[in-house]
């Protein structure tokens, strides 16, 4: 199929098209709006429905009941906006519905700026409502990949029962690439889901969505259940790109669109002579562990160099992941700014 | 021969409520209408936060529970999903005049295909009888000790009236749960508004003034009274919105 030159936040929304989404609940918000702007016609193409609704407290909760109901729904925002849905969030968690969720990311605290951030990666990765929850965060560096992942993100919403999560960044949803789409995928059946609330049950058949566990041993049993279901997430769905990694003196880590600029600074240092490689996570929880430990364990790796838009939230997770048997040194940017190719070079050959 | 049945859109789970309560005969209500569409086996139900929290229990129908103020928006959902299906919402007043003023009001205006019955008993029964939005001036809580003033905590507000103000609700109705006439006239208001989802003419809400001799520190039958006496007042009994036979 030819590629198509789109824009990232749009390509996600015709990718959420073709992998089976047919409800979309949003409020605008900059740098992700473009999102809701195509699927509020895109939408009617394949007959389904688009609300701008009044909130994103409502937004997520209309995701709520029509993901309860068996459908696939999407909603998307950007970081003040996700604040706002993290009650919804946290109830989706506990009820075991699938959906997804896109925050393109902008800068913050507060109301902040709507350049690009990777600030909310302990909200997206921790859980960020309340109570013990995790979601499948995927954090994609291009709109191709961020194509491949949305296609197939209600699949995995589903066979967790799990809210999913596609982290972005400013950069990600308004840069334009050209961009290769799947087929139109063939939905499931929403009746066929033996849990969703589909209005034919009453009895011992029928239904309910529920995240009200009054007894404590009760509510106990379902935190097990839902931490069952992480360790499965950990042990299935980790994706991970190591670049260059095989021989290199330093690692340098990061996600999302921040990992391309890393790549032409892994280029830009070996053309200098300094063995260079890239861990870039694809899922951000569950993060690649494994792939840290790896290296971390080689001889030949001498450091890792943590480099994000935020100051050090994904680096926790690299710490923890590398567990003190490397050095670990970091460089940032905040606030909506964004380092360049030589800020990362010259990172690299001051700890080098 | 028997001559009373219990609805079969009721469940065998004992209701929570407190002696006195009038959430009990709401829920029997809304029940005996369902059955009396026959609409067993094609509802899903919205349950609330608050006292009524426990409602996915006592419906025979599916049922989410919501987040507090929130069980219009997750109605929606549901609805848009489901549109052949009846969906209705049953909300206290801290969840939907207060936390979920913005989804009541913007469920309404949207038009939703959805019945909504809202419990007004002018106070916060499940945290413990604090001020509800509903509350009367004068009405001593936990959290207006020395009776609601509205130089202190503001005006009680009518939601029917607002509601009433803007186009989309098609029904609207404020009824009593107090004694048996009145019961009977909030059944009819309960079940016309259904038969507006059914025939598709759009938002269905109807008010219930009701008790909580609990938090009033009343007896049942005294706070029968003083929803004749003071809420009515405030609250006045009716119509507010009636498209009729128009969509």
């Amino acid at each position: 199929m030819a590629k198509k030159l789109f824009k990232g936040n749009e390509a996600l929304g015709e990718a959420a098209v073709l992998g089976g989404c047919r409800f979309f609940f949003g409020y605008p918000i900059t740098p992700q709006t473009e999102l809701s702007e195509y699927l509020s016609w895109r939408l009617y193409d394949v007959g389904g429905t688009f609300i701008q609704s009044e909130s994103e407290v409502s937004a997520i909760n209309m995701v709520y009941g029509a993901a309860g109901a068996g459908a696939r729904a999407l909603t998307s925002s950007s970081s003040p906006g996700i604040s706002l849905k993290q009650e919804g969030i946290s109830y989706i968690a506990c009820a075991e519905l699938p959906c997804v969720i896109v925050n393109m990311m902008r800068s913050g605290p507060g109301l902040g700026g709507i350049m690009p951030s990777q600030a909310d990666y302990s909200q997206a990765t921790k859980g960020g409502g309340h109570g013990d929850y995790r979601m499948l965060v995927y954090g994609p560096s291009t709109i191709q990949e961020a194509v491949d992942i949305m296609y197939n993100a209600f699949d995995k919403a589903e066979q967790y029962r799990i809210p999913v999560m596609i982290l972005g960044d400013g950069m990600l949803g308004q840069l334009m690439e050209p961009v290769e789409f799947p087929p139109l995928k063939q939905m499931p059946d929403p009746s066929t889901k033996e849990w969703a609330t589909t209005g034919t049950h009453y009895g011992k058949d029928r239904r309910i969505v529920n995240s009200l566990y009054i007894v404590a041993s009760e509510n106990e049993a379902v935190n097990i259940k839902l931490q069952a279901k992480y360790d499965l997430l950990r042990k299935n769905e980790v994706m991970c790109e190591e670049y260059m990694c095989e021989d290199a003196d330093i690692i340098i880590t990061a996600y999302g669109t921040v990992a391309r600029i890393c790549k032409s600074a892994v280029k830009a240092l070996r053309e200098k002579g300094i063995k260079t490689g890239l861990i870039r996570p694809i899922t951000l929880f569950p993060f690649p562990t494994e792939v840290f430990h790896k290296y971390a364990n080689s001889d030949k790796t001498k450091k890792f160099v943590t480099i994000e838009l935020s100051a050090g939230q994904y680096n926790e997770d690299v710490l923890l992941s590398v567990m003190g048997k490397k050095p670990v040194e970091f460089y940032c940017r905040m606030g909506g700014s964004v380092m360049t190719v030589e800020e990362i070079v010259n990172k690299v050959k001051e700890v080098y | 021969m028997a001559t009373y049945h219990k609805s079969n859109m009721l469940t065998d789970t004992p209701l929570s409520f407190c002696p006195g309560c009038t959430h009990g005969i709401a829920h029997k209500l809304i029940a005996e209408v369902l059955q009396e569409l026959g609409q067993q086996g094609n509802v899903i139900g919205v349950a609330p936060v608050g006292c009524s929290v426990f409602a996915y229990k006592f419906f025979n129908c599916d049922m989410q529970e919501a987040a507090h103020g929130r069980a219009p928006a997750v109605a929606t959902g549901i609805k848009r999903v489901h549109p052949d299906k009846v969906v209705f919402s049953y909300q206290g007043d801290g969840d939907l005049a207060s936390i979920g003023l913005a989804e009541i009001m913007h469920a309404g205006l949207r038009g939703e295909n959805i019945t909504v019955v809202f419990i007004n008993n002018a106070i916060y029964g499940m945290t413990g009888g604090q001020m509800a939005p509903t509350s009367l001036i004068g009405q001593k809580t936990t959290t207006s000790p020395f009776g609601r003033t509205v130089e202190r905590q503001g005006n009680p507000i009518r939601m029917c009236e607002m509601l009433a103000s803007q186009d989309g609700p098609a029904y609207l109705e404020r009824v009593m749960l107090t004694d048996y006439a009145n019961v009977l006239k909030a059944k009819r208001a309960i079940k016309k508004a259904f038969e507006y989802q059914i025939a598709g003419k759009g938002f269905s809400m109807v008010e219930c003034l009701s008790t909580c001799p609990t938090n009033w520190h009343m007896t049942p039958v005294q706070a029968c009274q003083h929803i004749k006496d003071n809420m009515t007042k405030i609250y006045p009994l009716g119509v507010f919105k009636d498209v009729g036979g128009a969509k």
